[in-house]
């Protein structure tokens, strides 16, 4: 089985874009999460949320005034940004001639949510008024689940598997998983994986109307998204992209790349909302099964586990996954590992959450650092209940880090597990 | 409206689908939109609508799929815009 590491790294997230100013806004533990005056005019009980501060100069650094017109999806502009800068910061050759062979060993699984979301609402409306004609060409590219994997693989040339996982809130880390086990099992060099999602009212009011939004902190932005914390009341919504190139340790080393950590262990299943799982909430069996499974493909014992991105969205799921954690390792109190969740300063982001908080991961791993967990100093006692404050990190802390995992549950009761590992030549 | 109005809006249509701007440089009426302008033949479609809603005509199919030279766009113009 091939080693994969990973080589470069791509971020648009609502507190920051691109890697170096994204690592500055988590260690700062900046919050990405503002008042949003369209969903008060809408009625939404959830008022606040994180847009990605996308500007027009930046969207002309990487795209025509060609593209610009064809490509007006959010997501798919997100995932684009974040899947060339992963490209650029991996050392590989950009921009990519149009001419000649793609890349047979290289490819990509970039997932994806709602990600045209607005784009899918203006065409409804020339279909209902009787217009088909006038959708052009543009709509399908931008609409098709797979839209962000096709538009990546078109700007890099892209000739090994190119295709869009879909899994919820778990997409992101899913399919560095699914790039994991592609490249280990031989079949590709290189792998763009990653995820990305849209926003607005049309992503987010299904959302709302479930109840499963924050709408007690919309005059304080920064403090609606409270993970961990007694008074976590919902998650706040957040979109963006990130992207990770996974690439297969020799051909990294062959051509000299920085590598910022190896993926020593991935894991996906389900719940099969059975055993207290549901369409929204995890049978915790399968995320127990989760973590065992990614620990036996990682080869590890539980207790070398240092910290844990986890997927903590700032509900009452928050206490359920700490103590499926602390069973599923067999660890507690003090001796539970480092748990933080970046969810307090960008907000839940949906199917691009996974891949953001896989590069917040790898970051703090190879930097040594654990950002800071915001807005749990009322920490919920059935937490406190069964780890040790402590390792909860309020402010940054800089601390060895050797093996960081990251986990992400989603709607339809499914898990994804990613044990990061830091490289040593 | 002139011919020489017709070409300079239908020329702002086009620009907009083309890459590489130099190649409007050297336009002339025979230029071919795929083969010369190197415009995306997915993107033709798009030159239509726009074309109908720069000018406020409407172009049937048989006329579209005759939209593939400069010379053959103004004149289905022309011809829309004098019926």
């Amino acid at each position: 089985m091939k080693r994969v590491v990973i080589t470069g790294m791509g971020v648009v997230a609502p507190n920051a874009i691109g890697l170096g100013p994204f690592e500055q806004a988590i260690q700062q533990g900046v919050s990405g999460i503002r008042f949003l005056p369209d969903m008060e005019r809408l009625k939404f009980a959830c008022q606040v949320g994180g847009v990605p501060p996308i500007t027009n100069e930046l969207l002309g650094q990487y795209f025509s005034d060609l593209t610009l017109k064809q490509l007006q999806a959010h997501g798919i502009r997100f995932g684009c940004i974040a899947g060339i800068d992963a490209w650029q910061d991996a050392g590989l050759s950009y921009p990519v001639e149009k001419e000649g062979q793609p890349d047979w060993n290289a490819g990509c699984i970039f997932g994806a949510g709602m990600s045209g979301m607005s784009v899918i609402r203006s065409g409804i409306y020339k279909v209902d008024e009787g217009k088909v004609k006038r959708l052009g060409s543009s709509l399908i590219q931008q609409t098709m689940p797979s839209g962000v994997s096709a538009h990546l693989s078109g700007i890099l040339g892209l000739g090994n598997q190119v295709t869009t996982n879909a899994s919820a809130c778990s997409t992101g880390t899913e399919a560095i998983v699914m790039g994991l086990d592609r490249i280990r099992q031989n079949k590709a060099k290189i792998m763009l994986c990653g995820s990305c999602d849209s926003y607005g009212p049309y992503v987010w009011g299904g959302f709302d109307s479930m109840r499963v939004l924050c709408r007690k902190f919309n005059e304080t932005p920064e403090a609606a998204s409270r993970p961990m914390s007694e008074s976590a009341a919902g998650f706040v919504p957040g979109s963006g992209a990130g992207a990770l190139v996974l690439e297969e340790l020799d051909h990294a080393l062959e051509r000299g790349a920085t590598i910022y950590a190896e993926i020593i262990g991935g894991y996906t299943n389900s719940g099969g909302h059975r055993q207290g799982g549901t369409m929204t909430a995890p049978n915790p069996v399968g995320i127990q099964r989760c973590i065992d499974g990614a620990l036996a493909d990682a080869n590890i014992s539980p207790d070398e586990i240092d910290a844990i991105s986890g997927h903590l969205t700032s509900t009452m799921g928050d206490v359920l996954e700490i103590k499926n954690w602390s069973e599923a390792l067999g660890r507690k109190g003090s001796n539970f590992p480092k748990i933080n969740a970046l969810k307090s300063m960008i907000g839940h982001c949906l199917s691009a959450a996974g891949a953001i908080e896989s590069v917040a991961s790898v970051l703090q791993l190879q930097k040594n650092f654990l950002h800071p967990s915001l807005n749990c100093e009322d920490l919920h006692p059935e937490i406190a209940d069964i780890i040790d404050p402590n390792c909860i990190p309020r402010e940054k802390m800089s601390i060895p880090l050797e093996i960081v995992a990251k986990s992400s549950f989603g709607f339809g009761d499914v898990n994804s597990i990613l044990v990061f590992k830091s490289y040593k030549s | 409206m002139q011919e020489q109005e017709i070409i300079e809006k239908l020329t702002e249509v086009i620009k907009t689908y083309v890459e590489d701007k130099s190649v409007l440089e050297g336009i002339t009426p025979e230029t071919h939109l795929v083969n010369d302008l190197n415009i995306n033949s997915a993107h033709l479609v798009d030159i239509i609508l726009d074309t109908e809603e720069a000018f406020d005509i409407e172009i049937d199919d048989e006329s579209a799929e005759q939209m593939l030279t400069v010379k053959a766009a103004v004149d289905i113009v022309s011809s829309k815009l004098s019926s």
